[in-house]
């Protein structure tokens, strides 16, 4: 290639870029647009309820394309109730407040939550209580998106492993070998020492769901948008996974670090602030994953809801480009969080297999 | 709890609801914690330029982690306000 054609490649690519982000903007903006105009009387602009829809789940998928109206294609329902498991679509539950009724109870969706109700529609809270919910919700299926691509790309890296082996790296394997080998060198060979090799698929696991979810949920458009690793529920599962880990590995060491504190007179002071500390530890990961992305994400939804609540076009230059402003900095905390969960994880399973010294 | 902290926060006569205060609050931590990590780095940096990739990893993974602790707090200001 010469000169002169290199130069012009790398601006075209920043230009690229630049597209990219610009019209992905424009993108969330008519979807928002689209929710005013379906509606027949002009309804005040609530950012509060329209930032909770976006960042919570429902049991609908909404299909936005610009210049035509938003869809909602309804997922399906699942319920374990006490007389047997129900499945039906949840078409049948919207718009909100619609009752609807198979052999055993009568149902209703409030507040995207779905409770039994009796034959004149009033709410019973000891029967809702009692059912537990398995739909495939919103976020259920952003976590099958993300696992399908997920398995695409290592089940395909890994036959290209085995296929090459000795042979240096190529194509789509090349382009994850720098982060795998990031994962195996500074994060778990400096905390799990040499017997890492149990660990690592864990931690890469870990590792790459946190990471490409978090990736996805800054995506506006199809494949992402979803708020996965910003709910509660997703986050507590992984935790929760990190806790068995770490307190099944344990050896003495570590159980003696708890229960038999150093100077023994200690003891009544030390045993408490340890034993809450194998539980806070997991707790805090938890949190501090959850609140990061939700977080990112209200405060970009708030940027371009500031264009609605002051109900004029001049805002828009500049909210647009404090959100690109920000997705620069949520595309560092996506990356960042995934690394800091999967360095304390590598952290406290290396204190729970170390070796006495 | 929540209702007899607000209301006796009402009644020295500030409106709205203590979840925005304790936000702010949470927010001027992390501001004061993560400035403290920077400027320290910062300063190591300016000591020994060679070291300057070990110590900006360090720094990010304080400023994660000191960013968590305050996230906590928003959290729990969240739940006051609701």
């Amino acid at each position: 290639m010469a000169n002169g054609s290199i130069l012009n490649l790398k601006t075209f690519r920043i230009s690229l870029i630049c597209a990219f982000f610009l019209i992905a903007g424009a993108f969330s903006q008519s979807a928002f647009s689209q929710e005013k105009a379906s509606d027949n009387k002009e309804k005040k602009f609530d950012a509060k309820e329209v930032i909770l829809e976006h960042i919570g789940d429902s049991h609908a998928w909404p299909f936005a394309f610009p210049f035509v109206e938003e869809r909602h294609i309804p997922l399906p329902v699942i319920l374990y109730t006490d007389k047997g498991l129900e499945v039906f679509s949840s078409g049948h539950l919207f718009p909100e407040g619609t009752v609807y009724s198979t052999a055993n109870h009568s149902y209703k969706l409030e507040a995207n939550k779905i409770k039994v109700v009796d034959a004149s529609g009033k709410i019973d809270e000891e029967g809702s209580k009692k059912i537990v919910d398995l739909s495939i919700t919103r976020n259920v299926v952003s976590m099958f998106m993300g696992i399908a691509i997920l398995l695409i790309v290592f089940l395909s890296i890994s036959s290209t492993y085995k296929k090459r082996e000795g042979k240096a790296p190529k194509g789509l394997q090349s382009w994850m070998e720098p982060l795998i080998l990031f994962v195996r060198d500074d994060i778990a060979i400096p905390n799990m020492g040499y017997k890492y090799a149990r660990f690592m698929p864990l931690l890469l696991t870990v590792f790459f769901f946190i990471l490409l979810n978090n990736l996805l949920g800054m995506v506006p458009f199809f494949p992402g948008g979803f708020n996965l690793t910003g709910n509660i529920a997703v986050t507590a599962v992984l935790s929760v996974i990190i806790f068995f880990v770490v307190n099944l590995n344990g050896n003495k060491t570590y159980w003696k670090h708890i229960f038999v504190p150093n100077p023994w007179w200690l003891f009544i002071i030390m045993i408490p602030v340890e034993v809450v500390g194998i539980f806070s530890k997991p707790i805090a990961l938890m949190i501090r994953l959850f609140a990061n992305i939700t977080a990112g994400h209200i405060l970009i939804l708030s940027l371009i809801s500031l264009i609605f609540i002051l109900n004029t076009i001049w805002v828009s230059p500049v909210s647009v480009i404090f959100v690109v402003f920000m997705d620069a900095i949520e595309l560092l905390v996506a990356f960042l969080q995934a690394y800091i969960f999967t360095l304390l994880s590598a952290l406290f399973i290396g204190m729970a297999i170390e070796e006495h010294h | 709890m929540t209702g007899m902290i607000g209301t006796l926060v009402q009644a020295v006569g500030m409106h709205g609801n203590i979840g925005a205060l304790s936000a702010g609050l949470a927010a001027i931590g992390a501001g004061i914690g993560i400035g403290q990590i920077g400027g320290k780095a910062v300063e190591a940096i300016a000591r020994q330029p060679e070291a300057i990739s070990k110590i900006q990893t360090n720094m990010i993974i304080a400023a994660a982690l000191v960013e968590g602790v305050a996230l906590f707090a928003v959290v729990v200001a969240a739940f006051l306000s609701n």
